[in-house]
């Protein structure tokens, strides 16, 4: 390139282009050391996310669906029963590496967990797992001619199709159980997606729930945070930036303490009854129920939520000139027209990426559900720490969780489809 | 109605309008001001005069703290801003970003339940009035400064008021463009023959379009006049110095002979002749205003009553004229343009001459220390 135009240096209008491959060679060497630096500088923080964030959350989301308990517990039996086409009954082979399976897993007591895992698509066969399992822990294998006589001589019911089937297909590392219990339905014995009975019915009630109470705390927060917004963008900078901390103040309190702080606002024995107890407004017998339910949990979350409202609709707020405004007011609208038509329109980023904010952060809260929630006001989420801490079904959880992340990327689909993510004003 | 008694066919009266933001300092001063039906009147003046203040207080937006303002003889003071039917173009036209260049042009139309098809031929009309009647669905984003500023015309006249008002519309465009959109403004205020009032700082932009001009300093209205007048005779040194290019020398009024004629002795002891415009009388501080045009340098004999020795400090060629900064007396930014007529006076930097103005050319005017720095931004 140098070379081309020094060569003829009256040429000025038309400078010679290397061609397109060493051009892009020589942009590459040229900005190097600048990609080198920037992939440097973001290092430390790619890693950090991947081994925090990306790591657990896929190893999470593919608990949902793989896994391999079954398998471990009967090695022998999970490779084998593959062969089986699902008619009749297995081969011999199957019924014997099966009982193999089940005297080390009765030895090692592994086999109690396929019972549950089995008794969970077939209720009722615990049972049938755990006594032969007895009868087989102490037993000499190498005396028995026929497996299948010998498992069906201690309990009939292995003599059911169904109940290999069952097995064959939970010796699969692939398992959508979780996902089908997630939505309140299992797979029967058959494979086929079957609702729940009724009496278990919780989930999909319960993401209903969800939904709804984040939708309610979301438009709450709009209907609060829309007038404050406004007046903060229409105050003097020295003024609003005061009030501005006053909004962020919260943030510099523990999430543990502002919650704690309503139930002592709001329980039954609390600021609020004593004071419209005091005032007669009602008996001291029949005190207001105000926490420990979904009333409780709307109040504490919509408080705690409210700043991540007010922030992107105060920077959309602050950049809409007020000469908007003029403008449409020497075009003959009222006060009322001027900010229905031309200022609430200018906002729609801010109210759509507080909203969006503030309904993403609803569907994941968990804190403030499991302490001012009560029986009623809990959340999706609160059951999902529920089943990693206490029931230790982290499958399930996983399954759980997995949807919740499903609802907020269609939430931010639909955002995008509707408003533009590009549009998006965040503080 | 009005306070003393005369109500005549003006479009807009301001009689005896105050305005103080913090309740200390006033920002405008005892304004009166008639605006004549189909006149072009310009508000001009550096910022912080008050003439923006003025515009706003006319169009609703602030209110006055005293005296009232009258528009077609009727007091306004309490009118709001959206019943006063006074068209309005903002200084970065406030085209509302949300809707297309159409529907900005319908808004006004809209709000005042105007039919759709009525609407729609009105909106064309407006839309061709400027030159853009293939731009009605797009989004002023997506339009040049220069279109954006004619929509944003088309807009304050589309529901044909009676007044306008322009609050340094021009501001946001490239010099070129600014003086081709002067144009087009003068040529739609000459054919619709609306009241236009305008707002600007910029002292050629009020010359090329105004029937008349208020040049504002400090809250006060310093001379009100068509363009011409406010060039060529000045009467105050604020006008003169505010209005085009103005050589100042000060001195003492020493004789004032009639209407026509006064002496002045200059600072550095020299005494001239000028034309007594607004001073207050023998022994007093007066300021001489010259316009570089009207300087004659090196006068034959007896041609200018008033002559002085120069030196030429500086000569900047600019093709049709010479501009020549010279020492006159104790001031080095004495401006002269001498005109690149045929023959002229050869001149050449450093070397002595003298120049000479004919009396009615300076003018004694008051005596003003504040600066001036005109065509700042706001």
């Amino acid at each position: 390139m140098v070379d081309a135009t020094a060569n003829d240096p009256q040429i000025v209008n038309e400078p010679q282009v290397a061609d397109a491959g060493t051009l892009k060679a020589q942009l590459a060497r040229a900005t190097r050391r600048q990609k080198l630096m920037a992939l440097g500088l973001t290092a430390p923080l790619v890693l950090f996310v991947l081994i925090s964030f990306v790591y657990p959350i896929g190893a999470m989301l593919v608990r949902g669906f793989y896994d391999t308990q079954v398998q471990q517990i009967l090695p022998n039996t999970a490779k084998v029963i593959g062969n089986w086409n699902g008619e009749g009954l297995p081969d011999e082979e199957v019924w014997e590496a099966f009982v193999q399976d089940m005297q080390v897993g009765a030895q090692e007591k592994t086999i109690g967990k396929f019972a549950l895992r089995l008794n969970f698509v077939l209720p009722g066969t615990r049972s049938l797992v755990m006594s032969s399992a007895r009868k087989v822990k102490r037993a000499d294998l190498s005396e028995v001619e026929n497996f299948q006589e010998y498992l069906t001589d201690i309990k009939e019911k292995w003599g059911e199709r169904e109940v290999w089937a069952v097995i064959q297909r939970l010796s699969d590392s692939i398992q959508y159980d979780y996902y089908a219990n997630a939505i309140d339905m299992r797979i029967n014995a058959d494979g086929d997606f079957v609702m729940q009975p009724e009496k278990q019915r919780i989930y999909v009630t319960l993401f209903i729930r969800t939904l709804w109470m984040s939708a309610l705390v979301m438009g709450v927060c709009l209907v609060l945070a829309y007038p404050l917004a406004y007046w903060l963008s229409v105050l003097p900078m020295r003024i609003s930036n005061l009030l501005m901390i006053m909004v962020l103040l919260p943030f510099w309190t523990s999430l543990l303490v502002r919650t704690t702080a309503w139930i002592s606002l709001l329980q039954e024995q609390g600021i609020i009854n004593d004071i419209i107890v005091g005032l007669g407004i009602v008996g001291d017998e029949s005190r207001v129920r105000m926490i420990y339910n979904e009333m409780g949990t709307i109040i504490a979350m919509t408080h705690i939520l409210l700043p991540f409202m007010i922030l992107p609709l105060y920077s959309v707020m602050r950049t809409i000139p007020p000469s908007y405004m003029r403008a449409a007011r020497s075009l003959g609208a009222t006060q009322l027209t001027a900010f229905v038509r031309v200022f609430m329109p200018q906002t729609a980023a801010g109210v759509g990426a507080g909203s969006l904010l503030v309904f993403i952060l609803c569907i994941g809260f968990y804190i403030t559900p499991a302490l001012v929630g009560g029986q009623r006001g809990q959340l999706i989420s609160n059951l999902i720490a529920a089943h990693i801490q206490t029931t230790q079904n982290w499958s399930l959880a996983a399954a759980l969780g997995a949807i919740l992340l499903a609802g907020v990327l269609i939430c931010y689909w639909l955002y995008n489809k509707l408003i533009g993510v590009d549009n998006m004003k965040l503080g | 109605m009005a306070g003393n008694g005369a109500s005549g066919d003006y479009a807009v009266r301001f009689e005896a309008v105050q305005k103080s933001y913090d309740g200390e300092i006033l920002v405008v001063k005892d304004l009166n001001l008639d605006i004549a039906r189909g006149e072009f009147l310009t508000m001009l003046g550096p910022s912080g005069s008050g003439k923006t203040t003025c515009l706003m207080m006319l169009a609703g937006f602030e209110p006055a703290t005293h005296g009232e303002i009258f528009l077609n003889d009727n007091p306004i003071n309490n009118v709001p801003p959206h019943r006063r039917g006074i068209g309005m173009v903002f200084q970065n036209y406030a085209l509302f970003p949300h809707m297309s260049v159409a529907e900005n042009l319908a808004f006004p139309l809209q709000v005042r339940k105007m039919n759709k098809s009525d609407t729609e031929a009105r909106v064309k009309r407006a839309l061709e009035m400027v030159e853009l009647g293939a731009f009605g669905g797009r989004r002023p984003a997506q339009l040049s400064g220069g279109q954006q500023q004619r929509v944003a015309v088309a807009r304050a006249l589309v529901f044909e008021p009676d007044l306008v008002l322009m609050d340094e519309p021009l501001g946001a465009l490239d010099k070129q463009l600014r003086e081709q959109m002067q144009y087009e403004i003068k040529h739609i205020h000459e054919n619709l023959g609306v009241t236009v009032v305008y707002v600007t700082h910029d002292q050629s932009e009020a010359l090329t379009m105004s029937n008349r001009i208020a040049v504002f300093n400090d809250g006060v209205i310093q001379q009100l006049s068509s363009p011409e007048d406010l060039y060529e005779h000045p009467d105050k040194s604020f006008v003169a110095q505010f209005i085009g290019e103005n050589n100042k020398l000060h001195g003492t009024i020493t004789k004032i002979d009639g209407k026509k004629s006064c002496e002045v002795a200059l600072d550095d002891g020299q005494t001239v002749k000028a034309l007594p415009v607004n001073i207050a009388g023998v022994g007093e501080k007066t300021m001489l205003s010259l316009r570089p045009e009207r300087v004659v340098v090196n006068p034959k004999r007896g041609e200018c009553p008033s002559v002085m020795d120069a030196k030429i400090e500086e000569l900047i060629y600019l093709g049709d004229h010479i501009r020549t900064r010279m020492r006159v007396g104790d001031h080095d930014d004495f401006i002269v343009k001498v005109p690149n007529t045929y023959g002229h006076e050869p001149l050449k930097e450093g070397a002595k001459t003298k120049i000479g103005w004919h009396t009615e050319d300076a003018r004694a005017l008051d005596w003003y220390t504040g600066t001036i720095d005109p065509g700042m931004d706001d």
